[in-house]
């Protein structure tokens, strides 16, 4: 491990100009996905800048009944929380389906959005990866594939390939409840929809996400949103816990009496460089009788342009079966659960 | 480049000069000759590591010595005054819950922090209703614990073990 320098500056501003003006420092949060890279290799940083005590560790209820998350709250703290509990309650299942018990009392908020693929390949100094070492190839392609991308990879040039996935399970919910993210930069602070942080590989997979080096997260903001209290997330994995999302769906469904769906919100995990906003999946949805069908041709728009990795060592078409099945059990148990909740409100 | 800073370990308070790579996981193992955190895998994978770091189940293995100054660690060995068990150790022996007892301090550590979230309500991923109370089940016990690996496989004796202390801390 390459020796480096700790720093903890008075402040988040301080943190933000220090890592600006420093190409070679980073910023440590939980430690949970950066001391595994230091040790790895894959992180060689000359300096550590501590923003653990920096940032808010609060959650707050905000005037426009939004909910402030500190980029400090560690993933135990905002599962347990009781407002994210009632309100936000995909977010919650989200965060307690990742890592383990140690692990969310040691991660962050920011620090999990800005986590990186799992990506075995990723991870293995000796392997081509233009994720690491832009250029030198894609090891993934041809290579063991099983928690790779089906939707808005790269595939070619071999240059600029790349078909990992976003590991957060949290960043799926939040994508589906509308999040805000605040970020601190030297210029001050701006707001970016959680939609638009993570990238797609585009021609450049070294980037995850929109933020420039320096900039800081500060908090997540949750608008209000009546039809978040009926938000679920399922996540599917190779073990039953402790284990990566193959295929993860966080969604709401506003159903009405006649069951036709008022309105919905759809993310997709384990499927695409970033948390997947189903937007075609929505569209299909809304307007439309919440029955299988409706949900079969929801999946189906989503997945229209699906592109699985192809190796000869294992590829990701199994994952196009899955994404259905999990959209579909999801969408049922939602729907259910409306009509179950109808039907208390409203004996008549 | 080294940094200066102090750790109470088990009740005894250390002060220490550690290189700035160093984990308290190497920090106690290495430094101040504490061994009952073991290293298992170092990635964060398995809990042998485990201890309970300012009153919460921590990962030593992933978290910086130098950013954890001044900060209150129990391992396993600590969980109970000098002579005595905790019960959760206690249990484990009743319940003949380890066979090589590797991962065993890291088991009890994560035990006792999992009783006391559970004892705040905290959820878990398999709570049936997430704003209810928390019943500790197999099934609770076995997902809140699902970050401690044993390679022995004494799982079904880790849960007996568990839900035995946990039913009593229920009552
Ligand atoms: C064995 C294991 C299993 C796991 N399983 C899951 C899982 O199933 N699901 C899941 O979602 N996650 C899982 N994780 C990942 C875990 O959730 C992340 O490692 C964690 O959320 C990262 O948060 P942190 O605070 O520890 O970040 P750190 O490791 O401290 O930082 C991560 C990155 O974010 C940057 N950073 C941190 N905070 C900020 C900020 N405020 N602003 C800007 N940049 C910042 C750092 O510079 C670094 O690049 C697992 C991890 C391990 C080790
Ligand atoms: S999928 Fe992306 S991260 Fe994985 S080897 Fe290919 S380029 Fe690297
Ligand atoms: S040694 Fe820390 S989790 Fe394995
Ligand atoms: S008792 Fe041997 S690893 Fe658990």
């Amino acid at each position: 491990m390459r020796p480096f320098a700790y720093e903890r500056p008075d402040d988040a501003a301080g943190a933000v100009a220090t890592v600006t003006a420093d190409p070679d420092a980073v910023f440590l949060a939980g430690g949970t996905n950066l001391v595994d890279h230091l040790r790895l290799g894959l992180a060689t940083p000359g300096t550590l800048v501590d923003v653990t005590g920096l940032t808010s560790t609060e959650i707050t209820d905000l005037p426009d009944g939004s909910l402030r998350v500190g980029a400090g709250v560690r993933n135990a703290d905002l599962a347990a929380d009781e407002r994210v509990r009632t309100r936000y309650p995909a977010l919650a299942q989200a965060l307690l389906a990742g890592a383990s018990g140690q692990l969310r009392n040691m991660a962050t908020t920011g620090g999990n959005l800005l986590q990186r693929t799992r990506c075995v390949y990723f991870q293995d100094l000796t392997t081509p990866c233009n994720k690491r070492a832009p250029g030198s190839g894609c090891s993934a392609l041809d290579g063991w594939a099983r928690h790779h991308a089906v939707l808005g990879a790269t595939h070619e040039p071999a240059g600029v390939a790349c078909v990992a996935t976003h590991p957060s399970d949290m960043a799926v919910a939040l994508v589906a409840l509308d999040a805000q993210v605040r970020v601190l930069g030297t210029d001050g602070e701006r707001t970016v929809p959680i939609g638009d942080l993570h990238r797609l590989p585009g021609d450049d997979p070294s980037r995850d996400t929109v933020l420039a080096h320096g900039e800081l997260i500060t908090a997540v903001d949750l608008p209000p949103s009546p039809i978040a209290a009926h938000s679920t997330y399922r996540k599917v994995r190779d073990r039953a816990s402790y284990a990566f999302a193959l295929v993860s769906v966080a969604a709401a469904l506003d159903v009405a009496d006649d069951g036709t769906i008022r309105d919905a919100r759809v993310a997709l995990g384990g499927v695409a460089h970033r948390p997947w906003r189903a937007t075609a999946t929505e569209q299909s949805l809304v307007g439309a009788p919440a029955t299988e069908d409706t949900f079969r041709a929801a999946a189906r728009a989503e997945l229209v342009d699906a592109r699985p990795v192809e190796s000869p060592r294992g590829g990701t078409a199994f994952k196009l079966p899955l994404v259905t099945a999990t959209l579909l059990a999801t969408l049922r148990d939602l729907t259910a659960r409306t009509a179950a909740t109808t039907t208390r409100e409203d004996p008549a | 480049m080294h940094a200066d800073l102090s750790l109470t370990v088990d009740g005894h308070h250390h002060t220490l000069t550690v290189d700035t790579r160093t984990t308290v996981l190497d920090a106690l193992r290495e430094h101040l000759a504490v061994t009952s955190p073991k290293k298992g895998c170092d990635h964060g994978q398995c809990g042998a590591c485990t201890v309970l770091l300012d009153g919460r189940r921590t990962l030593s293995c992933l978290s910086l010595a130098v950013a954890h100054d001044g900060a209150e660690v129990t391992t396993a060995d600590g969980l109970a005054p000098e002579g005595e068990l905790h019960p959760v150790a206690q249990a484990f022996l009743d319940h003949d819950a380890f066979q090589c007892g590797y991962c065993t301090p890291g088991q009890i550590c994560s035990a006792v922090g999992m009783l006391d979230e559970a004892a705040a309500g905290h959820p878990s991923v398999v709570t049936d209703d997430l704003a209810g109370p928390v019943t500790l089940d197999r099934a609770e016990i076995a997902e809140r614990l699902s970050g401690n690996l044993c390679r022995c496989g004494a799982y079904a004796h880790i849960v007996d073990a568990v839900a035995e202390v946990g039913s009593e801390v229920a009552r």
